[in-house]
């Protein structure tokens, strides 16, 4: 019996109290006077709960999740490494935990360092001219990126033309999502058998209406382009400009550069390769590294050093503006700093060669049980297809539920689009052999139970919280919040606001 | 899967049913099957002028979305409203109380041009 | 040190298994003149001592830790209870991943619900999402929506914005289409607002209490816009509306904003140099298929048990591609949690108390201001607690005279408009003694010339 699954509104009540304030030692006056003829709300209806009640709550909450610390999250693209302690403590120092960045330079010195550091050492990392740390999230960059090629076009007078951006079929769906957010439009270019992108499709896609590619390296499917250096020639001879996705750079960290591959500009995504914490879906950081002719675009105000003294410098120009309240994701950053500075040089390529490492060794064993659409040798991921198993009636969702009870997280599923009932995945360089062999295991297991028993595979997960949830009725019904039952979205409120 | 003779057909999965001078439109059981739960349609106003194989309106599932396309060209005069507040009635009955649009038809050559039922059994069995 | 786990024994254990002789063949396909020949020339390595001294240093040589501050500007020191922090600080919260295989987040996703419930109640507001990147680019999303909403292009800013979040607004919207009602006298005169509206219009924006502290007339405005055919848009502090009639909400004809959004760091979290930041995101109902980032609903298991999942995750980037309502993948998923973790410990009295303080403090600084020769209130408005002061010297010198005296005295508003030069934004929240006060007071006789 459990005391425990109640939300904050069904707890509590009239009296409870959580931590005290201290009394008023200004002088007490009404708040009529100090607020002359302003409208006050007459009731706020939030719970009332005692702190030992909350603890308890979000104690039992926190039960129900896993997590990096926990377990495996073996999920392509997302690069789950081990967020290091040690970060944590230094991002929650007073000095940066309360600094406040419109109390001026002279006051902010500490955290202005921080800035500059982690930009020049994102430079070196990417190869690339100049950082931002404005972008908060891989797609906050995107857009960003976008927004500096954009401004560039212009400077040329080819801004009005160049409306079109390019991207393969394998392609992560915040890029079209990007493109359309500026109001242009996605070109999509098929991947060859081979699973890098057809070129001489792609070349025949460029022409001078086109802005950008936008291509992630290596793939969606864990594979390098070997032509990439074609490619983002083939791009600029049409004038267009190279944008790289970020989301992949767990493979390339020390092996090779984005910069020298001939792209102009890319995001990166710290709560990826530089190990920030996931926080259940936030905050992440999402720097933009631009070549030298991009600099004079990136947003307002950058931090600059001159005698020994930094500042930031709002007088730019040709900036695209401002992308963030303030300079980003300041304490994410203190923390993928302190990262970058623990591994170094050699800590920093054996990010790239651990990872690649590992999917490969995990490649080669699942390749015994599941089919792999692309035999060769990956780099920090891999795809499989859970297609064989659709003949016990079992698909790769099955697999993924499944896998949830055995304490491993699901790989990412029915990603890239390009290969049927896929399973993408990531175990990066953090995970221990014994916990690839217990991955490998489960999912061996997995193939054993499709044939033997597939009806145990259709209705897991059997030994979580909870069993698959019924999103088209949560979908339909609606329920947001707990005050009431939503009103239905067709409900008509305001004049305007009426579809 | 269900073909019914008595309505036409597009290559999107779209039915088209011609009565007394109004086409009914909605979405095959085939469509319905791939969706999985329809959560919501947004349809055009009537009034709305309609033109063959462009976009009238969106169908949403849980984890897909698709468009829909028209049949044939012409006047929105009547719109479902009975699945704004139950988009299950797509599933239920997609050829029947989960219809979509009426259009009083532009071209009335149009709708012989649609495919039959058995041309679309054959397209939708083709696909797999 | 990499944080890999694995012994060179193991590696070649590793390689054999795979099949090959040396890692350098696993990486083939990269072309061996496009690879790195040299180590990479970053900081480090650093052991753990050492990157304490480093940073710790930096971090020292920030003032912030050692002065008690009357900053504000749209971030705030508000005291932080001990047990956000034990409770957010926990590895099942801060290491989860985004809440895509429900089974596993029901943690995450209730805490997304509770968060998305509370921010409706302090709103008014119908639903909010799971939270934006801060309160500039929430409010530039509800811009985007209002224009897909309306059809129209136009957005009018009706008085004082934070200059921020106007400027993030601008870059969104690719500078065009923004008028700026000017405030007039800081706040917004609605005539200056009804001649400034038209069939162009897709929404109106309001902050409220304003970036210079003070209240506007929310109800005025929504008449106006809607009268215009234009949303209206609300951009409000969380605290403050733990006592403000809250906009979202219907009141007489009104129905309310459209949308409320804002800049919700007050609740549970540190300035942190501006980042991370917590935006949320609130609206009407009827505009819930348009919300941009994620949402959480009730749900039910195949046995009939409660939970929560993501839902209509069709706008989302990663189903709907390009025609994603926008490209968001992120909430501030951790900062969302220490923020429901806040409003549970202080509950509707203690948050009510906070905001109180914060007025009392705030009327209390403006009251001594205005005994000390040279200081005056720059606007005459009712103001929350946040108002603006003119001195009798540049605000950058009373800034830098507070340092000197271990204070910081407020914001100087030269940094953004030269006309400002003069003017010192002051806040003052529950965590400012009455001697904080009386030292701030004297910052302000010493910068002035006074002893």
């Amino acid at each position: 019996m459990s005391l425990n699954r109640r939300l904050l509104n069904e707890r509590g009540g009239e009296g409870h109290r959580g931590p005290s304030l201290p009394a008023c030692d200004v002088p007490v006056r009404p708040l009529a006077e100090l607020l002359p003829g302003v409208p006050l709300r007459a009731s706020l209806d939030l719970p009332q709960v005692s702190e030992p009640e909350v603890v308890r709550h979000f104690i039992e909450l926190s039960s129900l999740n896993h997590h990096i610390d926990k377990g495996l999250y073996p999920l392509g693209s997302c690069t789950m490494k081990h967020n290091p302690k040690i970060n944590d403590e230094l991002a929650a120092l007073p000095g940066f935990a309360l600094s406040h960045p419109l109390a001026g330079d002279e006051a902010n010195q500490g955290s202005l360092r921080v800035l500059l550091e982690l930009q020049r050492t994102l430079a070196e990392i990417t190869g690339f001219a100049a950082v931002t740390t404005q972008p908060v999230a891989g797609a906050h960059g995107e857009m960003t990126g976008l927004m500096l090629i954009r401004a560039w076009h212009r400077s040329r007078g080819e801004g009005e033309q160049r409306t079109r951006v390019i991207v393969p079929d394998s392609a992560h769906g915040t890029n079209p999502a990007s493109v359309h957010l500026m109001g242009w439009e996605t070109v999509t270019v098929p991947s060859g058998p081979d699973g890098c992108v057809d070129l001489e499709r792609l070349k025949a896609a460029l022409d001078t209406r086109t802005a950008a590619i936008m291509f992630t390296v290596p793939n969606t499917l864990g594979l390098f382009e070997r032509a990439i250096r074609e490619v983002t020639a083939a791009a600029h001879t049409v004038g267009a400009q190279c944008y790289m996705d970020g989301a992949n750079l767990n493979a390339l960290v020390g092996l090779v550069r984005p910069g020298d591959l001939g792209f102009d500009v890319m995001h990166i995504n710290v709560h990826k390769t530089f190990s920030t914490p996931h926080g259940g879906g936030g905050p992440g950081g999402g720097p933009v590294a631009v070549a030298a002719h991009l600099e004079p675009f990136l947003p307002a105000p950058v931090v600059e050093e001159r005698d020994g003294r930094l500042r930031l410098v709002h007088d730019r120009p040709h900036s695209i503006g401002r992308v963030h309240s303030f300079n980003g994701n300041f304490g994410i950053l203190v923390r993928a700093l302190a990262y970058i500075a623990t591994l170094g040089p050699e800590g920093l390529r054996q990010v790239s060669r651990s990872a690649i490492l590992n999917a490969n060794w995990l490649k080669a064993r699942l390749a015994r049980a599941y089919e792999l659409p692309y035999p060769g040798h990956c780099m920090h991921e891999f795809v499989l297809s859970g297609r064989g198993l659709k003949a016990h009636g079992v698909k790769t969702l099955d697999v993924a539920k499944r896998l949830l009870d055995f304490g491993v997280h699901a790989p990412t599923v029915y990603f890239p689009l390009i290969v049927d009932e896929a399973l993408m995945i990531e175990p990066t360089e953090t995970e221990t052999l014994d916990h690839l062999v217990h991955f490998a295991e489960c999912m061996e297991r997995i193939v054993a139970e499709a044939a033997e028993d597939p009806e145990r595979l259709r209705t897991a997960p059997h030994d979580t919280t909870v069993g698959r949830l019924d999103e088209g009725r949560a979908a339909r019904e609606l329920q947001l919040t707990w005050r009431k039952p939503a009103t239905r979205p067709t409900d008509q409120v305001s004049p305007a606001g009426r579809s | 899967m269900d073909y019914p003779d008595d309505v036409r057909y597009t290559q999107d999965h779209e039915w088209a049913k011609q009565e007394g001078g109004v086409v009914t439109v909605g979405i095959t059981s085939y469509a319905t099957d791939q969706l999985g739960d329809v959560v919501f349609v947004e349809l055009p106003e009537v009034g709305r002028r309609l033109e063959a194989g462009k976009s009238f309106g969106v169908v949403e599932a849980v984890k897909t979305v698709s468009d829909l396309f028209a049949p044939v060209s012409g006047e929105v005069v009547e719109v479902n409203g009975a699945i704004g507040d139950n988009p299950a009635l797509v599933n239920q009955s997609p050829f029947g109380d989960g219809w979509m649009v009426k259009i009083r038809p532009a071209d009335a050559g149009e709708f012989g041009k649609l495919l039959s039922n058995v041309d679309y059994e054959n397209l939708v069995e083709e696909s797999h | 040190m990499a944080y890999v786990g694995l012994s060179r024994e193991e590696e070649q254990r590793m390689l054999r298994d795979i099949g090959v002789a040396r890692f350098e063949d696993l990486v083939e396909s990269v072309p061996a003149d496009a690879r790195l020949q040299r180590l990479l020339k970053t900081l480090g390595p650093a052991s753990e001592i050492e990157l304490r001294r480093m940073l710790g240093g930096w971090a020292a040589s920030n003032v912030a830790d050692r002065v008690p501050s009357f900053m504000g500007g749209g971030l705030y020191d508000h005291y932080v209870p001990a047990a956000v922090n034990a409770i957010a600080g926990r590895s099942e919260f801060a290491t989860a991943y985004t809440p895509y295989q429900p089974e596993v987040a029901q943690g995450t996703l209730t805490v997304i619900f509770e968060f998305q419930s509370m921010i409706a109640e302090l709103t008014g507001a119908d639903v909010a999402n799971a939270s934006m990147y801060d309160g500039a680019t929430s409010l530039a999303e509800a811009a985007l929506l209002a224009r897909s909403q309306t059809g129209r292009a136009r957005v009018v800013i009706a008085g004082a914005l934070h200059p921020h979040d106007l400027a993030v607004l601008r870059t969104y919207l690719d500078g065009k289409g923004v008028t700026v009602v000017a405030d007039k006298g800081g706040q917004c005169a609605a005539e200056d607002l009804q001649s400034a509206l038209g069939p162009d219009v897709a929404c109106v924006i309001y902050q409220h209490p304003n970036f210079f502290g003070l209240l506007e007339s929310p109800r005025t405005i929504h008449r106006i816009a809607h009268a215009a055919g234009a949303l209206a848009v609300a951009v409000c502090d969380p605290i403050a509306l733990a006592l403000l009639d809250p906009p979202g909400a219907a009141a007489g004809d009104d129905p309310g904003a459209d949308l409320v959004v804002g800049e919700a760091q007050p609740l549970g979290n540190t300035p942190s140099f501006g980042g991370p930041l917590l935006g949320y995101f609130a609206c009407k109902a009827a505009l819930v298929r348009r919300m941009p980032g994620r949402l959480a609903a009730r749900a039910v298991d195949a046995q009939g048990r409660p939970g929560f999942v993501l839902t209509l995750q069709t706008r989302e980037q990663h189903i709907r591609r390009e025609k994603a309502t926008s490209n968001i993948c992120t909430n501030q998923g951790l900062l969302a949690t220490r923020a429901t973790i806040y409003l549970a410990l202080l509950g509707r009295r203690g948050l009510a108390e906070v905001a109180e303080l914060c007025v009392r403090k705030t009327h209390r600084c403006a009251e001594l201001a205005a005994a000390i020769p040279g200081y005056r209130r720059a606007h005459e408005g009712a103001f929350f607690r946040e108002f603006v002061l003119e001195c009798p010297v540049d605000a950058a010198a009373v800034c830098a005279k507070g340092r000197g005296m271990g204070v910081l005295p407020g914001v100087d508003l030269g940094q953004f408009r030269p006309e400002w030069r003069r003017h010192l934004l002051v806040a003052a929240t529950e965590q400012r003694s009455a001697d904080d006060i009386a030292r701030w007071a004297d910052v302000l006789r010493a910068a002035g010339g006074a002893r």
